[in-house]
């Protein structure tokens, strides 16, 4: 059996061959992904080693010891958490063999491109088409898509599209790996309340994709969209914080740096919170310790709920307790940031960006139906929309 | 930075957390003493027990305690006990919750053992190990870690003259509201003079007034002591300590309790939520009360991360113990009351009615959510412990 050891001696050995100091950035991580030390949790000739994934700590903190570069994971989110793991699941060998480098070493940054105008928290209900022509090559694709983070920087999209009006909306989607590149794509950045732009509208324009970037059978793109979605969840949810580290630690510096704004009843939120919030990374651990243990729960989502609704709170109290400071905002001009920062900027920014948290990866109310029905049980709402063909459903 | 500051971001709390799961033997315990509930403790008959004059039930409680060996769960094995740790003690908490038993295992093989733990009380320890005395400590329920509650006995000066091998003290006062006393063969009390000290009383020579209860099915009782001989466990510094480490094992404990207090009204509320029909559909199909049932099971989660903590750190003798004592009691005194609440709600008019068991959930839940400490007492106590200062 493989262990932290061994595999730290494999790190040792692959050093001695590749100098990271002297080697180009792209070709090191090419060559650590060959080695099978990129995710060792994925499989032997895909960047990994088929080993357990808490392995995985050990050879990033033996790479980072040395001094190598990292594959800038803050950069890909999107691709290392959703789509490598959908790629994996339901990519052909082909296309395992295509993408998981690019996307491992961050040369090919992914979005994905589910959400439309207008089907959000009702995204089997989505209206972009995907028509495979008449001489069976390429699919072409219509329609647009919003909330798409990364657009603007992305090689590769997941894309989820209608195939089939004529089914049950769940049934006629089909799952598509759709080129960032290719001719019909637009990008435009989507504003945001916080003043600048995360996000993207893309629309799309008689997009051609071929048939080999298809992902999963035709009509079968709701299956397979869930497990994406189930990726997100989970990372959204939960990584390993220290106490302090998440949005509680600034609210709880500012109350000790500024004992002349303390009130009886900040004070008391301020207990809520810091509770809350401590209980909450308790909990976030034992879901981890869940994981590793092979014992993975339902609590993943109970995580995400928890962790939108104390960002907003402890960001409402944030901005009281900045008392004058509250009423400013540090800028409202429009920038298009790398990547999410929840943490980041002042109590304004702050309280604003969490206002996102109950929203992105779904909404907290659809959140509390997956619980209430997939979880405890619970009959699904009476629904109209059970059984008819997607192009009949009243809209 | 203060040092109470430093110490948040240090230690345990850094990230190096205990085990937060289960393991399997204490699943297996689990299963073992929730079989024994289900026998000895149906609702039914822990309903028609709070309407008696014997509300504990010593029968179910000596199975419990002598049968299971729960009674010696935290003894070490050479006085007699099971040598276990509180994490085994909040699983059995966790199923008297889900019971609501009328059995003192909280205040006997908890409290009581906590104190004599301290003390180093070799005789008491066996005898409570063997299932042969039931013990529970004087103190009101409403005592709260970190508190150090005033005694209200006091030392009196012997009488009669000591006999041969009495040293003769003698306790006089009351100590009101005291949990679990009711079928305690000793008291452990705690008593003011010089020094403070702590003395075992043989439960025949105080007065015991039963205290008509919000809880019926831990039902408190006023204690009364005339001029009535104690043994003496240990006095000054160590008797405090020991009183300080059973008020700490409590809340922690009770807080395990509390959470199977939650868990099973969550449960009863969803198997309702399924069956009952208005509207010529599951009432569970309604977003508005899915959604209810949601949060509570979020809620559930929550408090199990925090119940297994404090019981992990109690077990590890962790200087995180008094947040992590404050962060459970808290959390799972706010959880089990709202789903206590929630159930009488969900279940409309049958949740109100004396023949539902809704409303023995529901006041044990409020009971325990003031006992040993309320939640806003706990996260008060935080403000000291991780430095965030009052005004």
């Amino acid at each position: 059996m493989v262990t932290a050891d061994d595999l730290r001696g494999q790190v040792r050995d692959f050093l001695a061959g590749h100098d990271p100091a002297a080697m180009d950035r792209l070709d090191f991580l090419r060559a650590r992904f060959d080695a099978g030390l990129a995710w060792v949790h994925y499989p032997a000739g895909l960047g990994g080693q088929g080993l357990p994934r808490d392995l995985q700590p050990a050879v990033d903190a033996a790479f980072a010891a040395a001094g190598a570069p990292t594959n800038r994971p803050e950069r890909n989110g999107i691709g290392l958490g959703m789509a490598a793991p959908t790629i994996l699941a339901y990519g052909t060998n082909e296309q395992q063999q295509r993408w998981l480098r690019p996307l491992w070493t961050g040369e090919e940054i992914w979005c994905q491109l589910f959400s439309e105008p207008g089907a959000g928290s009702d995204l089997a209900g989505l209206a972009t088409r995907a028509v495979l022509d008449a001489s069976g090559e390429p699919w072409v694709v219509n329609g647009q898509k919003v909330w798409t983070s990364s657009a603007h920087l992305a090689r590769w999209a997941l894309l989820l599209a209608r195939s089939d009006p004529d089914v049950p909306k769940h049934q006629g989607l089909t799952y598509f790996a759709c080129n960032m590149t290719a001719p019909g794509v637009e990008v435009r950045p989507l504003r945001q309340i916080t003043g600048e732009a995360e996000f993207n509208e893309v629309f799309l324009t008689d997009v051609p994709i071929p048939d080999a970037d298809r992902i999963g059978p035709a009509g079968e793109g709701w299956k397979v969209a869930t497990a994406t979605l189930m990726n997100e969840r989970v990372s959204i949810g939960g990584g390993a914080v220290p106490r302090e580290g998440g949005m509680i630690g600034s609210a709880a510096r500012a109350w000790r740096q500024h004992p002349e704004r303390r009130t009886p009843g900040l004070q008391d939120r301020l207990l809520r919170l810091w509770a809350d919030a401590e209980v909450a990374r308790l909990a976030g651990a034992r879901l981890r310790q869940q994981l590793a243990a092979g014992q993975p729960g339902p609590e993943g989502s109970a995580a995400k709920l928890v962790f939108a609704r104390l960002n907003q709170e402890i960001s409402e109290f944030e901005v009281e307790l900045a008392g004058p400071d509250g009423l400013r905002y540090d800028d409202w001009s429009m920038r298009r940031p790398e990547g999410a920062n929840f943490y980041g900027r002042g109590p304004g920014y702050r309280y604003l960006r969490a206002r996102g948290n109950s929203i992105e990866g779904g909404t907290s109310e659809i959140l509390r139906n997956i619980i209430a029905e997939r979880v405890l049980g619970l009959p699904p709402e009476t629904r109209v929309d059970t059984g008819v063909p997607w192009k009949d459903l009243p809209r | 930075m203060s040092a109470a500051a430093d110490a948040t971001v240090a230690g345990p709390a850094a990230g190096g957390l205990p085990d937060l799961l289960y393991g399997e033997a204490e699943t297996e315990l689990r299963a073992a003493v929730r079989a024994l509930l289900a026998d000895r403790c149906g609702w039914p008959e822990v309903l028609a027990r709070t309407e008696t004059a014997q509300t504990y039930d010593p029968g179910a409680w000596q199975v419990l305690a002598a049968g299971l060996g729960c009674a010696g769960l935290l003894i070490p094995e050479g006085s007699g006990g099971a040598g276990a740790s509180y994490r085994e003690a909040a699983v059995v908490a966790e199923e008297t919750g889900r019971a609501v038993a009328p059995v003192p295992f909280l205040g006997s093989a908890v409290v009581a053992t906590a104190a004599l733990l301290a003390a180093g009380d070799e005789e008491l320890l066996t005898a409570l190990a063997a299932g042969t005395a039931t013990a529970a400590l004087a103190v009101p329920f409403v005592a709260a870690p970190g508190s150090r509650p005033e005694p209200t006995v006091r030392l009196g000066v012997p009488s009669p003259a000591p006999e041969h091998g009495d040293p003769g003290y003698r306790l006089t006062g009351t100590v009101t509201g005291v949990a679990d006393a009711l079928p305690a063969d000793v008291l452990i009390v705690p008593s003011d003079g010089v020094p403070y000290g702590l003395y075992a009383v043989r439960a025949a020579d105080a007065r015991m007034t039963p205290v008509v209860s919000l809880d019926m099915t831990r039902q408190l009782a006023d204690l009364t002591f005339d001029d009535a001989p104690g043994r003496r466990l240990a006095t000054g510094n160590a008797a405090e300590q020991a009183v300080a480490a059973a008020l700490t094992a409590g809340a922690a404990v009770l807080a395990a309790e509390q959470l199977g207090t939650a868990e099973r009204c969550l449960e009863i509320t969803v198997a309702y939520l399924k069956e009952r029909r208005q509207f010529a559909r599951p009432i569970g199909s309604f977003q508005a009360l899915k959604h209810r049932a949601a949060d509570l099971w979020v809620g559930v989660t929550q408090a199990r991360a925090a119940a297994r903590y404090a019981a992990a750190c109690l077990a590890a003798g962790d200087p995180d113990t008094p947040v992590a004592v404050a962060l459970a009691k808290a959390a799972c005194s706010d959880v089990a009351a709202a789903a206590a609440q929630e159930c009488v709600q969900l279940h409309g008019g049958i949740g109100f009615t004396w023949e539902h068991p809704a409303h023995l959930y529901l006041k044990r839940a409020k009971s325990a959510s003031i006992g040993f400490g309320t939640a806003d007492r706990h996260r008060a106590s935080l403000a000291g412990l991780v430095d965030l200062p009052a005004p």
